[in-house]
C-alpha cells in the first residue's frame, strides 16, 4: 500500500515536473511481406503496419487517461528497410512512401526504419539503398532513418562513414527549405541497438519477434527536482538521490509498457530508462547537472557529472523492469534541451565537450546544427569519432548533426515542436578528407575478442 | 479494482461534498479519506472503489478533470497501479 505523501509526490511529478512516459513504440517485422517487385512489397508493408499498429493511439489514450500519466508520442518502428527491397533496391523509394502514408493513417508522430546495417561491409543493394535515403526523407514527413556503420565485433566501416557524410550533405540540401530538417530524421550509428523505442533511431531488429512493445520513459525535471531537496548532500547522496527517483519512473515505464503489449496483442519488449530532455522549460538534461552544481553544462566537471548521473539512471531503473534495453541513459540533443541551447548560445559548449560526454552516456552528438558549408568528409570524421567511441568502450554512440543550408556560425535555427532550437556550433576547419577517402575498414579492438 | 482521486488547490467551502457526490453519482465508493495542507495547498487523497463503475475509466477521469476546472481545483482520478507501481518494490 502507498501512504498520502507518496501519491502527492507521483502528483507532483507529472503535473508540476513533467513526467510523462515518452514514448510508447511498437516493433513490427517486416520480413513476412517481401514479395516479388516493390509495388506489391510497398502494399504489403502498408496493410501490416495499419493492421498491427491500428489501435496504438486509441490504447496509448486510454491507459494516458485510466493512469493519469502522460504518454507523448506513439511510434512504430520495423525491420531495417535495406532487408525487405534488397531485391529492388532502386525502388527503395516507394517502401519509404508506404511507410509514410501507413503513419499518417494511425496518428502516429514518427515511423522509424528506414534503415540499413553496414557495420562491417556494404552490399551492393545497401549501397543502393543508402543513395535513396535523402530523397525519402525529403519526401516524407514521418519516416525515420539511421545507418550502422560501426560495430566493437566488427570495427568500423569507413566506406559507409565516407558515404554518410554525403548523404547527411544531400538530405540537408534536399531539404533546406526548411533549414535542412531532413537531417533531424536521419542517425548515424555505432553499435546501434535492435530494440530502441526512441527517435530517430528506432528499427526493429531481426532478432525480435514479429510484434513487440518498447517504451521509452522520461523525466529529467524530476530527477532535478529530487536534487534541489537535497541541496548540500555529497555525491554519494546525489546519485542515491538520482538512483531512487529513476527507480519510481522506470516502475511507471513498466506498468505502461506491460498493460500497453497486452492490450495491444504484442509481446513486451524492453523499458528505455533514458532520460529524454524537450525545449520546455523544467525538462533538462542539462539543468540536473548544473543543479549538481556547475555553473553551465559544458564547463569542466560536465563529464563526470554525467557519467554519474547516467550510471545511476542505469543502477535506479534496471531493478523496476523486468527488461531494461533500447538506448537506456541520459540524452543530451543540443535543440532539444533547453539548458542545452542556453549553454550553446552563451559558447559554453563546443563539440569537443559534447564529444567527451557522449562517452559517457547515452548516444552521442545529437540534434547539433553546423555550419551549411561544412565539408561532407568533416562530417564523416565527426561520424568516424563518435564510431570510435561507441567501438572502443562498447556502447551504443550516434550523430545526427544538421548542416543547415546558408547557415554559419551565429546564426540560430528553428525546428519546431519537441525538436527545438540551436545556435550554429563552430566545427573544426582543418581537413579530414585524406583520412576519409582513404576508406577500407577500421579494424575491431582486440577487446572484442572474447569467445 | 481501486481508483485514487487527488483534490488540489486553494481551500475552498464544500469540495469534499461536491467530489464525493460526484464520486457516487458514478457509483465508486469511497472508502479512505484523509486532508491535509501543505505549503498553504489543501491537498485530499480519497481511495475509491470503483467495481462497480460502468463508464470507462479513462473518461471518469476526464470528467474528475472538469468538476476541478468548474470548482477552481485540481482533480485527478488514477488507477492504484499507478501508485502501487512506483512507491512499492
Amino acid at each position: 500500500m502507498f501512504n498520502k505523501t507518496e501519491v502527492l509526490e507521483t502528483v507532483d511529478m507529472i503535473e508540476r515536473e513533467h513526467l510523462d512516459i515518452r514514448t510508447i513504440t511498437m516493433g513490427i517485422s517486416l520480413l513476412p511481406c517481401v514479395r516479388e517487385n516493390a509495388q506489391k512489397t510497398a502494399r504489403c508493408v502498408y496493410d501490416t503496419v495499419c493492421a498491427k499498429a491500428r489501435d496504438i493511439v486509441k490504447v496509448a489514450q486510454q491507459l494516458a487517461g485510466e493512469y493519469g500519466i502522460p504518454i507523448v508520442n506513439k511510434r512504430v518502428s520495423v525491420t531495417p528497410v535495406s532487408l525487405i527491397c534488397a531485391a529492388f533496391p532502386q525502388e527503395a523509394e516507394k517502401i519509404g512512401l508506404a511507410l509514410d502514408k501507413a503513419a499518417k493513417e494511425l496518428g502516429i508522430d514518427f515511423l522509424g526504419g528506414y534503415s540499413a546495417l553496414v557495420h562491417k561491409g556494404t552490399a551492393e543493394y545497401e549501397q543502393i539503398f543508402l543513395e535513396s535515403i535523402p530523397a525519402v526523407l525529403a519526401q516524407t514527413e514521418r519516416v525515420c532513418s539511421s545507418v550502422n556503420v560501426a560495430s566493437s565485433k566488427s570495427g568500423i566501416n569507413m566506406d559507409a562513414v565516407a558515404q554518410m557524410g554525403h548523404i547527411v550533405k544531400r538530405t540537408a540540401e534536399l531539404t533546406k527549405a526548411s533549414d535542412g530538417l531532413g537531417c533531424a530524421k536521419l542517425v548515424v550509428f555505432a553499435n546501434a541497438v535492435e530494440d530502441n523505442p526512441f527517435m530517430a533511431g528506432a528499427f526493429h531488429g531481426t532478432g525480435e519477434s514479429g510484434t513487440v512493445i518498447n517504451v521509452g520513459v522520461s523525466g529529467p525535471g524530476v530527477v532535478k527536482h529530487a536534487l534541489e531537496n537535497v541541496p548540500n548532500a555529497n555525491l554519494n547522496d546525489c546519485a542515491e538521490t538520482i538512483k531512487r527517483t529513476a527507480f519510481k519512473i522506470t516502475r511507471a515505464g513498466q506498468l505502461i509498457a506491460k498493460e500497453a503489449a497486452k492490450r495491444l496483442h504484442a509481446e513486451f519488449g524492453i523499458v528505455d530508462l533514458s532520460l529524454a530532455p524537450t525545449p520546455v522549460m523544467g525538462d533538462s538534461v542539462a539543468h540536473i547537472l548544473e543543479e549538481l552544481g556547475l555553473e553551465v553544462v559544458g564547463t569542466h566537471g560536465t563529464t563526470a557529472a554525467l557519467a554519474m548521473l547516467n550510471d545511476a539512471v542505469k543502477k535506479g531503473g534496471v531493478m523496476a523492469s523486468s527488461h531494461v534495453g533500447g538506448l537506456s541513459g541520459a540524452f543530451i540533443p543540443v535543440s532539444e534541451d533547453i539548458g542545452m541551447i542556453r549553454a550553446a548560445e552563451k559558447g559554453a559548449l563546443c563539440m569537443d565537450k559534447l564529444e567527451a560526454m557522449t562517452a559517457v552516456c547515452s548516444v552521442g552528438l545529437d540534434m547539433i546544427a553546423i555550419p551549411g558549408d561544412t565539408p561532407a568528409e568533416t562530417i564523416s570524421a565527426i561520424i568516424a569519432d563518435e564510431a570510435a567511441i561507441g567501438m572502443i568502450n562498447n556502447k551504443t554512440t550516434a550523430v545526427r548533426v544538421i548542416p543547415v543550408p546558408g547557415k554559419t556560425v551565429g546564426d540560430t535555427v528553428e525546428f519546431g515542436g519537441l525538436l527545438g532550437h540551436a545556435p550554429i556550433l563552430p566545427v573544426h576547419t582543418a581537413s579530414s578528407a585524406k583520412f576519409v577517402q582513404r576508406g577500407g575498414r577500421i579494424p575491431a579492438p582486440i577487446h572484442s575478442n572474447k569467445n | 479494482m481501486r481508483a485514487v482521486v487527488t483534490v488540489t488547490g486553494k481551500d475552498n467551502k464544500g469540495i469534499i461534498a461536491k467530489v464525493s457526490s460526484f464520486l457516487a453519482e458514478k457509483g465508486a465508493n469511497v472508502e479512505e479519506v484523509s486532508q491535509t495542507i501543505l505549503n498553504d495547498r489543501f491537498a485530499m487523497v480519497m481511495l475509491v472503489d470503483i467495481g462497480e463503475v460502468q463508464e470507462e475509466l479513462s473518461s471518469i477521469a476526464r470528467q474528475c478533470e472538469e468538476l476541478g476546472r468548474n470548482i477552481g481545483m485540481s482533480i485527478r482520478l488514477q488507477h492504484e497501479e499507478i501508485f502501487n507501481a512506483m512507491h512499492n518494490v
